[in-house]
């Protein structure tokens, strides 16, 4: 009795033409259409109406404008190379103590430290918590075997804690990220090549966290030892098979290649920091005033600071984040449960009581 | 020449009435003035010779400063090793000589070279070869002097040593506080900091005040210079105070050459600007140049055999010493055998000798004085 009525005389519901920008988040279209002032969506192969599965991401956004962001980024590198003003100068507040105020006990800590401090910034109604992870006295000894062996014990632990509170039947909704999502590695503008400590650090932590070198106090070197110095960098690199962020193995697809070849190209980037401004060219800009001019910090000519600074926070932020997810995380936690036999609930010290079984 | 006889004509005019004889006006002027001029011309003949060695890491522009401190390209075959083939590297010291002559003047210019330090993982002692070199070359120069032949003592011993600190701390750190405690009883360390245009200039105050303070409170005696003689003049004592305060010196070295205000200077070429390395408002490079060459470069070499190596053959002698008293052996590997601590009468004997000297160099002062009156 019923045929199957054919789709096309079925009633279209009523809804709006879909402009060609992004639908309002409120206006849900009705499934079934009231009038006849429904015009054909015919949008796409599939789909016959506008659903709204775009307005997700808009979804998405408000809730992580709700929520906000961890960052927390590593910086590392011998007394003086500028850390904390890098550090200070990328995110444009005073977020990193700086050094020259310590007294001169205090100055070289016989062993690497681990300092870290938090804040919170906001933009644009987005907030943002930082953590600058601060390791004085690396590379600063006469003696400097196995300094980054702090740094790879603390980077490790902050793994377990994640992998601990994941672990637990009874899970909080957010799971707060200590890890360490970028390591920034200083390297001192020599012009020469990579020093054997810089060697060293990178091939035993580029396994473990996303490490991006940086050529530090970049003013004491001219445009041609620029180049020299940073083909010399990235060759040697290559030699000892260290794989700085963003890794080539971790390339999804074509674009991605592309862009990140264009960073590789470009890395280890050469940069001066500095939370000074002056008057030049007209307008007022971070610098560095010496007698034979102003080292201009978001100039392109001068030096590559806002390369790095876009490459870190305005495009590769959230990959940063994720390929320490899912890859870095996801190394540890292979191996820690393969350790145990995959069965046995994590503990760390062998204190705690054990809560949970996987 | 003619200073030797304008100041014999004013000594005649003054003293003498204008009836004196020829062997009269000898008896009154003696004539050893002229010994300076004497020693110059003689040592413009044999020609000077200088030591200095520079040590410092790799890539803190030593050889650079080297360059443009003798205007000579001593480093035109260097090639620089890889962090890898740099793994197994231990330091050592390599040395270029290059003939220098300027006005008839000439130098044999020794470089010492140390590449390799400070450069390792762990640099426990890596001073260590630096020291041993020291001290073979004054051991060498200590049985040099005591051979037979001593007329032609070829003098190896290293005469200053440019330590360079990097620009990028907050002042020394441990590696170069044990070098140059290590070092300071054997050379003349002169401490700089380079690469200076990586500094602004009160960036570069600071780290000089931080420098000098370290330098108080570890006890480390880098080369000081010596004091004016109060006889001369303002301006040369105004340039050496202000040489006093300037160290240690900020420095700046380039091997190109630039176009900059219209001359073609020796500088560095930045996208903002251009570093002249002989422009004194921009790096202490010419008060280097000035104090180690022109004005310092023999009073380092006397500190070197007059302190130096006079410490370092006490030390060596009284060793000996023990040593004999210990073993009772006569054969020495010098030639000479050391003299016994001297006793009581010995002591004596030297002390009067010393009081006579002390005489005959007042007698000496107080004749200077009067022709010098006398020239006025």
């Amino acid at each position: 009795m019923s045929d199957i009525v054919p789709p096309e005389v079925r009633p279209k519901p009523a809804v709006p033409a879909k402009p060609f920008h992004v639908a309002p988040p409120n206006s849900v279209p009705s499934p079934q259409g009231m009038g006849g002032e429904g015009q054909g969506s015919g949008r796409g192969s599939a789909l016959l109406g506008y659903i709204g599965i775009d307005t997700i991401i808009e979804q998405m956004r408000k809730k992580t404008m709700k929520t906000g962001f961890d960052f927390n980024i590593m910086v590392v590198g011998q007394s003086g190379l500028g850390k904390s003003t890098l550090v200070n100068t990328l995110f444009k507040s005073q977020v990193s103590r700086r050094s020259t105020s310590w007294s001169r006990d205090e100055k070289f800590p016989k062993t690497v430290e681990i300092k870290s401090v938090s804040h919170v910034i906001e933009e644009g109604g987005v907030k943002m918590k930082l953590t600058v992870i601060d390791t004085p006295g690396f590379g600063d000894q006469i003696n400097n075997e196995n300094c980054w062996e702090p740094i790879s014990k603390y980077i490790n632990e902050q793994y377990e804690k994640f992998l601990k509170e994941e672990v637990n039947i009874a899970r909080k909704k957010r799971i707060p990220d200590t890890r360490v999502h970028c390591c920034l590695y200083f390297i001192s503008p020599t012009g020469h090549s990579l020093r054997q400590l810089d060697i060293e650090f990178m091939k035993h932590l580029s396994r473990v966290v996303n490490i991006i070198p940086v050529i530090a106090k970049s003013d004491t070197l001219t445009l041609d030892e620029k180049t020299e110095f940073k083909q010399r960098v990235r060759k040697e690199l290559e030699a000892c098979g260290i794989e700085c962020y963003p890794q080539k193995e971790f390339d999804e697809d074509m674009e991605d290649k592309s862009d990140n070849d264009k960073i590789r190209e470009a890395m280890p980037f050469a940069v001066v920091g500095s939370d000074k401004e002056y008057q030049a060219s007209g307008k007022r800009i971070l610098g560095r005033k010496t007698p034979w001019g102003v080292v201009e910090v978001e100039n392109p000519n001068h030096c590559e600071f806002s390369l790095l600074r876009d490459f870190m926070i305005r495009s590769h932020l959230q990959d940063l984040k994720e390929v320490t997810h899912n890859i870095h995380y996801e190394t540890y936690r292979a191996k820690r449960l393969n350790d145990n036999g995959g069965l046995h609930p994590i503990s760390s010290s062998g204190q705690d009581t054990q809560e949970s079984n996987l | 020449m003619d200073t030797m006889m304008l100041q014999e004509k004013l000594v005649e005019k003054l003293l003498c009435p204008r009836t004196r004889t020829t062997r009269q006006k000898d008896k009154q002027y003696v004539g050893f003035a002229t010994l300076p001029n004497q020693v110059h011309r003689k040592s413009v003949k044999k020609g000077f010779d200088f030591t200095l060695m520079v040590a410092g890491e790799s890539g803190l522009g030593k050889s650079t400063i080297v360059n443009s401190l003798f205007l000579t390209d001593l480093y035109k075959d260097r090639k620089l090793l890889n962090a890898e083939e740099r793994i197994n590297q231990t330091v050592e010291i390599t040395k270029h000589t290059v003939d220098i002559e300027e006005k008839g003047v000439k130098l044999k210019l020794t470089i010492v070279d140390t590449p390799g330090f400070g450069d390792a993982v762990n640099n426990n002692e890596c001073w260590k070869p630096i020291t041993d070199y020291i001290d073979q070359q004054f051991e060498q120069y200590f049985r040099d002097e005591s051979g037979l032949n001593r007329k032609n003592i070829l003098d190896n011993r290293v005469h200053c040593c440019l330590y360079f600190i990097p620009p990028f701390g907050h002042g020394l750190r441990p590696v170069d506080v044990e070098f140059m405690k290590a070092l300071h009883e054997k050379v003349n360390i002169i401490p700089l900091i380079s690469k200076a245009d990586c500094l602004t200039p009160s960036e570069v105050k600071k780290l000089k005040g931080r420098v000098r303070d370290e330098i108080e409170h570890f006890g480390i005696k880098v080369y000081q210079f010596p004091e004016c003689d109060s006889d001369e003049e303002e301006e040369f004592k105004q340039m050496d105070k202000e040489l006093k305060e300037c160290t240690p010196f900020a420095v700046i070295g380039s091997n190109t050459v630039v176009e900059a205000r219209g001359q073609r200077v020796r500088g560095r070429l930045y996208p903002w600007g251009i570093v002249e390395v002989e422009n004194q408002s921009h790096c202490d490079f010419v008060k280097l140049r000035n104090m180690l060459i022109r004005s310092h470069m023999h009073d380092l070499k006397d500190v070197t055999c007059d302190v130096h190596y006079e410490n370092y053959r006490a030390n060596c002698i009284q060793e000996m010493t023990s040593k004999l008293a210990q073993d009772n052996r006569t054969d020495s590997p010098l030639p000479i055998l050391p003299l016994p601590t001297p006793d009581v009468e010995t002591e004596k004997l030297i002390k009067m000798k010393d009081e006579e000297l002390k005489r005959m160099q007042e007698m000496l002062e107080k004749m200077q004085q009067q022709m010098h009156e006398k020239d006025q």
